[in-house]
């Protein structure tokens, strides 16, 4: 139990700390805060895919909903950068609140398949309705907003945005740890080991996969209106199905079935497409392509996975 | 009325494209358990080896050239790579191999062949119209949806009649009696895969002379790929083929009333279908839950 103190307190003040020692190592703050963003989606992805043992190949569409809430909350509404990123969560979270009845009976396949379609609908939503998307070209004419706390004045440079940015991943980090501890976390393992024996102890499966898609929504949602920030752009390419693809094996390469499996994920892909992607500008996608396969063949676990198996090992 | 002729039979085109994308998907879905997300991108494979081919060997030797090449790179990618999926019973990890398939096989076309559009030409006794009124009836056309019939009813006579094919068909129910008996499934299910990658790269060339060619003329086929087979049912094949026209008719007549949303319809059938009828329509209850 010390032990696992100790690796989270490790975990957090090097978080904490990225700004002075990422920049040693060749990174970006930049590069770190897009990695937790795309983590913080696929840590919230993984509650419908590691812990309740649902395969949503949907995410991507609360992640772009997230996007479009805060930029055109920035653009029509307000300046709060605040009030953006509500706004975007809040999105999210409804839409997978309310669409939540619609897939919640299917299971396997059919789940993938629905939550595809789901998210594909707003894909070409997006990009077909100009007037308040930007259609294909996306969502410009915003920029984050400086923080006004009283009378000081806090511009969203990248270091600052980084602890926005961290600030809001720790806070729903510590949510979904609540959450995943609660007798509710409980009972999505529960779906997960077995659906049927759950149903005869008289847990409301569906409720349940009801109440995980829309969790896995809302901070879907609170992703994507971070990156949106992050990027001062939103595109329909964030709703598109390949997105979805990405959060997916962000969850799958870090450890679907570990709590942070998806952060090292998130390092990994992020860190790799930035580095590929910058070597190799044409060909970055097939080496992201080789990544999945290698993944698939012989990481089935994630790393964290094979770490935890060796440490049972030993 | 002729403009909704003309969409309607655009749909139409559309919708066999997607019965024989869907047919291939359905059999590899079936007897190799594997959903096949790089299945748009074999179609794209089909398309630029037929464009490269054509100018050497002709039209009508690129239509089979380029669907038997297909069909070898799929045995290829069978053998090597997704094999090693026949143990694992979580269908996640056939998703995300052939996802990252796909993208290689997106970005391998593009370094090829280059990230421009190709124009594809078609024998000339093809492409005059057939009918002065409906001028959209081009020889082509009709050509097209006269093949995609042909190559659909050679698929269910050789399943029905040939030995092989009634093997696949057994091995669809039950695989392990199948091997029990002493068939070698390995063989089976091998060429199970490289008959819809062909059927893949058949339409592929096909659609070449229709679309333009390009290296992402695949990704929008293969969403609406799934949409066919969810609709018309998973597991059954007659059931993608009928899935596939309707969404296809589906999408043509709504571009004829209501253009911008003749993208999404074909979502909101799926959904729909989902609701009322989770297993499609004829396929059977409670398969790949």
């Amino acid at each position: 139990m010390t032990g696992r103190l100790a690796r989270s307190l490790i975990l957090w003040v090097l978080l904490l700390l990225v700004p002075f020692w990422l920049p040693m190592v060749g990174g970006y703050t930049a590069l770190a805060s897009r990695i937790l963003v795309y983590a913080l989606c696929a840590m919230g992805l993984n509650l419908l895919l590691g812990f309740t043992g649902m395969m949503s190949f949907g995410q991507a569409a609360y992640f772009g909903l997230g996007g479009y809430g805060a930029g055109l909350v920035l653009v029509h509404l307000s300046g709060s950068s605040w009030l953006a990123v509500l706004a975007g969560t809040v999105l999210g979270g409804a839409a997978a609140f309310l669409l939540g009845p619609v897939v919640m009976r299917r299971r396997g396949i059919y789940f993938a398949m629905i939550t595809v379609a789901v998210g594909q609908i707003f894909f070409f939503v997006a990009e077909r309705w100009d007037s308040l998307t930007g259609g294909e070209d996306g969502l410009t004419g915003f920029s984050r907003q400086p923080l006004h706390f009283g009378g000081y004045v806090l511009p969203l440079s990248d270091v600052p945005f980084y602890y926005f940015v961290l600030f809001f991943f720790a806070l729903a980090a510590g949510v979904m740890a609540l959450v995943l501890r609660s007798p509710l976390g409980h009972s999505f393992v529960a779906i997960r080991e077995n659906r049927r024996r759950a149903a005869f102890l008289g847990i409301h499966v569906e409720r349940y996969v009801w109440a995980a898609f829309a969790f896995a929504g809302l901070i879907g949602g609170l992703a994507g209106a971070l990156n949106a920030l992050q990027n001062n752009f939103v595109s329909p390419e964030n709703l598109y199905w390949v997105e979805s693809g990405n959060f997916v094996i962000i969850a799958v390469l870090g450890g679907m079935r570990s709590f942070w499996g998806p952060l090292i994920g998130s390092i990994i892909f992020i860190g790799i497409q930035d580095y590929v992607s910058s070597l190799f500008p044409n060909n970055w996608e097939s080496l992201i392509g080789v990544l999945f396969i290698i993944v698939v063949l012989f990481f089935p676990n994630g790393i964290l996975g094979i770490i935890r198996r060796r440490a049972g090992l030993a | 009325m002729e403009l909704v002729l003309f969409d309607a039979f655009n749909g139409l085109i559309q919708g066999t494209f997607y019965a024989l994308m869907a047919l291939g998907l359905s059999l590899i879905i079936s007897l190799n358990s594997v959903i096949n997300f790089a299945h748009g991108g074999f179609m794209v494979i089909g398309a630029y080896l037929a464009f490269t081919l054509a100018p050497y060997i002709g039209f009508w030797g690129a239509l089979f050239a380029g669907p038997i090449l297909a069909g070898l790179l799929g045995i290829l990618v069978e053998r090597v790579l997704v094999r090693r999926l026949y143990g694992r019973a979580d269908p996640i990890y056939s998703l995300l191999l052939t996802f990252g398939l796909a993208l290689i096989i997106e970005n391998s076309v593009r370094s090829i062949w280059g990230a421009q559009g190709q124009p594809f030409r078609i024998p000339a006794g093809l492409d005059s119209p057939v009918s002065s009124v409906y001028f959209f009836l081009t020889g082509y056309r009709v050509f097209v949806m006269a093949a995609i019939a042909l190559a659909a009813a050679s698929l269910f006579a050789f399943l029905r009649f040939s030995r092989f094919g009634l093997r696949i068909r057994a091995g669809i129910l039950d695989l392990e009696t199948v091997s029990a008996l002493g068939v070698n499934v390995y063989l089976l299910r091998a060429v199970n895969f490289a008959i819809g990658i062909a059927l893949a790269g058949f339409a592929g060339v096909l659609a070449a002379g229709v679309l333009q060619l390009s290296p992402t003329m695949g990704n929008d086929v293969i969403m609406a790929t799934f949409v066919a087979i969810v609709v018309g049912g998973i597991g059954s094949l007659l059931g993608s083929v009928l899935g596939g026209l309707i969404i296809g008719l589906a999408a043509g007549v709504t571009a004829a009333y209501y253009p911008v949303a003749s993208d999404v319809v074909i979502y909101v059938i799926m959904a729909f279908v989902l609701i009322v009828r989770p297993r499609g329509l004829l396929g059977q209850e409670g398969l790949f839950e």
